[in-house]
């Protein structure tokens, strides 16, 4: 009886705890909003630019470029009775005939375009037309602004993309009158949101080079010059330093494996890589492992395809680094912005 | 040049409190043991050359910027702990205020509102008020990329003032209108002020425009408060040695009119020099200084004398007293 007694007591005492904890002040209701009508601002600001429907015109242009070669690529497969027909929709995001690159390869070359030139001047060009000094004078959180300016641009190339995707999807089921699987579906959509992560990591950099940077010039020409720098010559580099590390003719299997392993850590250092192997992984379920793999491994294993599941555990070491960059870019501008001194024009 | 600080009106309350506020930029000394406090309701000017340490100081106020040392209230609130209370009732206008171009003026203002946590419908109709009580009913529809710097600055006058605060802060308000437009911009601040209780604080390096409406004047130098009190107590501060100053402007002022002149007993000094500016030729300025209130009797000798064209006791305006603050300002501000 005591000890139920005890229970009873204890319980009480942790509910109480709770409660204590659910009372703590919220953010007051006016402040919660204002961080809403900033993002709807925003994201207004955004649509209504010129800027913006430059962009959407590249990229529908590209896309609807993609999907004719993959569409032509397809229908010459489809004679011949070589091809591999499985996963046959998602082929229509990776395959091309060879005059213009598949979808995914639009995605990961614009993509970056996208998230920059939402970006590159979130902070610094309200700091110079004079509305920055106005604006964080109003009765709102600093990290507020900063959140809203990522939340709004975010939420447009989430809707972008989902948008093109879909679309995309469509055209292809119109044309080649084959529905897609579930599980086809359910690729698709990882690898749009995967898709969205790796804009929302660039367009994290230009919103940290805009807080850096007092001129959107500049800021712009830092955020394309790296980007410039991750798709064209990072690879570059990575042949000289393969050139030079590669392993003798009569190198043994550890050795080979080493270097090959340190060539491909070296390459995920570029998240452009890091998004090629999650589409790659993604939409073509044939492949089986991001890594070297010796004949011992090979032999004995069923080439089949991978399931969904097994497909998102291999790149989740991959999402999990596109993210986590994400969240250093932005904790990095977070730190740059909170201990900035806001004067007006300056 | 202490006697002078402890000079306060006397007050019902007091908006803002500044205790030996200081600013450092590393070794550079923005504000520098700043005491100051502002009375509610009162419309306080902030006068000082450029660089003089008042935006810093306003930045302060608002929690914008982390004081090095020292301490500021505004209305009984620490900014630094809470910002947000203090950023809801003060309003700000920051100098060379900036609108989002693309947007229209009502645009602007329903935004800042709803910043504020006021609902759409009751922001509209705060924007349109306050359109049509700062004069800028026609523009409000028209895109403020197209406005012209006065409007921009009466538009900032709304913007600051829809939150419905119990403070306002303008900083330089007046910079960059026309001599007309100024005076608009400081009569609506006037009128606004005494209408609805507002506190103002107000600063510039325009002595005669802060002359015009401010009921307390400080003058800051190098991050210094070298002064402060209404424009009698400052001519008076200024007015330690307790002469008095006489001008004259005379033809053929010449050795025997000087020494006459410098018989007086009470004459200290004088100053002449050849005032080609004035026009009519060999005219002289000449500047008397004496120990005491002598006017009548010089300007009776003179005119016995010599062609008097004008004669004035001269009064320490807010242009002398800047004057002589800013170019001793050091001086001053050390003893």
């Amino acid at each position: 009886m005591e000890a139920v007694n005890k229970l009873q007591d204890a319980w009480r005492r942790m509910a109480a705890r709770l409660n204590v904890r659910t009372d703590a002040p919220p953010r007051p209701k006016a402040e919660s909003s204002a961080f809403w009508v900033m993002v709807a601002k925003e994201f207004g600001d955004h649509i209504r630019s010129w800027r913006f429907a430059i962009l959407l015109g590249i990229i529908a242009l590209a896309c609807i470029g993609s999907i004719y070669t993959a569409l032509t690529a397809l229908s010459g497969n489809a004679q011949s009775a070589e091809a591999d027909h499985s996963f046959l929709f998602l082929q229509i995001f990776t395959i091309t005939d060879g005059t213009l690159p598949q979808f995914t390869q639009f995605v990961s070359f614009l993509g970056p375009l996208m998230g920059i030139a939402l970006g590159f001047d979130a902070v610094n060009a309200e700091r110079s037309k004079g509305t920055l000094s106005r604006l964080i004078s109003q009765p709102i959180y600093r990290d507020d602004f900063l959140k809203a300016k990522f939340v709004s641009s975010l939420l447009l190339i989430s809707a972008v993309i989902f948008a093109l995707g879909l679309l995309v999807m469509g055209a292809g089921l119109v044309v080649i009158g084959f529905p897609p699987t579930p599980e086809e579906f359910w690729r698709v959509v990882f690898f749009l949101l995967s898709a969205v992560v790796y804009v929302g990591f660039w367009l994290n950099l230009s919103i940290l080079l805009s807080v850096r940077f007092r001129q959107a010039a500049t800021s712009a020409l830092a955020g394309i010059s790296l980007w410039i720098f991750f798709t064209v010559f990072y690879s570059m580099i990575l042949n000289l330093i393969a050139k030079g590390a590669a392993p003798g003719g009569n190198a043994g299997t550890e050795e080979i494996l080493g270097y090959q392993n340190l060539m491909l850590t070296l390459g995920r250092l570029s998240p452009a890589e890091l998004f090629s192997d999650v589409t790659t992984t993604l939409l073509m379920p044939n492949v089986r492992s991001l890594g070297p793999l010796t004949m011992e491994q090979v032999v004995g294993a069923v080439s089949s395809p991978l399931p969904l599941g097994q497909s998102l555990l291999l790149v989740w070491p991959q999402l999990t680094g596109l993210v986590a960059a994400t969240l250093v870019c932005f904790g990095l501008a977070y730190y740059i912005f909170m201990r900035q001194e806001i004067r007006s024009r300056a | 040049m202490e006697a002078l600080q402890d000079i306060r009106q006397p007050q019902s309350g007091e908006a803002i409190v500044l205790s030996g506020l200081t600013k450092t930029y590393g070794d550079f000394v923005a504000v520098n043991r700043l005491d100051l406090t502002v009375a509610k309701g009162e419309i306080f000017g902030l006068l000082g050359p450029n660089g003089a340490g008042k935006t810093t100081t306003i930045l302060m106020m608002l929690g914008l910027t982390e004081p090095t040392g020292g301490d500021v209230r505004v209305l009984g609130l620490d900014p630094r702990r809470s910002s947000l209370q203090v950023k809801r009732r003060i309003g700000y206008m920051p100098d060379d205020i900036g609108f989002y171009e693309d947007r229209t003026a009502l645009d602007n203002l329903i935004y800042t509102a709803r910043l504020n946590g006021i609902s759409l419908p009751e922001a509209t109709a705060r924007a349109k008020e306050l359109l049509n009580r700062v004069g800028l009913a026609e523009a409000a529809r028209k895109k403020t990329g197209q406005f012209s710097r006065g409007m921009r600055q009466r538009l900032g006058l709304a913007d600051v003032l829809i939150k419905r605060p119990d403070i306002i802060i303008l900083d330089e308000p007046t910079l960059g209108i026309d001599p007309e437009g100024v005076r608009e911009l400081l009569e609506l601040i006037r009128s606004l002020s005494r209408e609805e209780g507002l506190t103002v604080l107000l600063s510039s390096h325009h002595l005669h425009q802060v002359q015009q409406v401010c009921d307390r004047v400080g003058l800051f130098v190098k991050g210094r408060l070298v002064a402060c009190g209404n424009l009698e107590q400052l001519s008076q501060a200024l007015d330690e040695d307790r002469t008095v100053t006489v001008d004259l402007e005379i033809a053929a002022w010449n050795d025997g009119l000087q020494e006459a002149v410098g018989r007086l007993e009470e004459v200290l000094s004088i100053d002449s020099r050849q005032a080609s500016s004035i026009g009519g030729e060999g005219r002289h300025a000449v500047t008397v200084v004496c120990s005491r209130d002598i006017t009548p009797q010089i300007a009776r000798l003179v005119s016995e004398k010599g062609e008097l064209y004008a004669i004035s006791r001269r009064q320490y305006g807010l242009d002398d007293i800047y004057h002589k603050y800013f170019e001793g300002g050091e001086h001053h501000g050390s003893r």
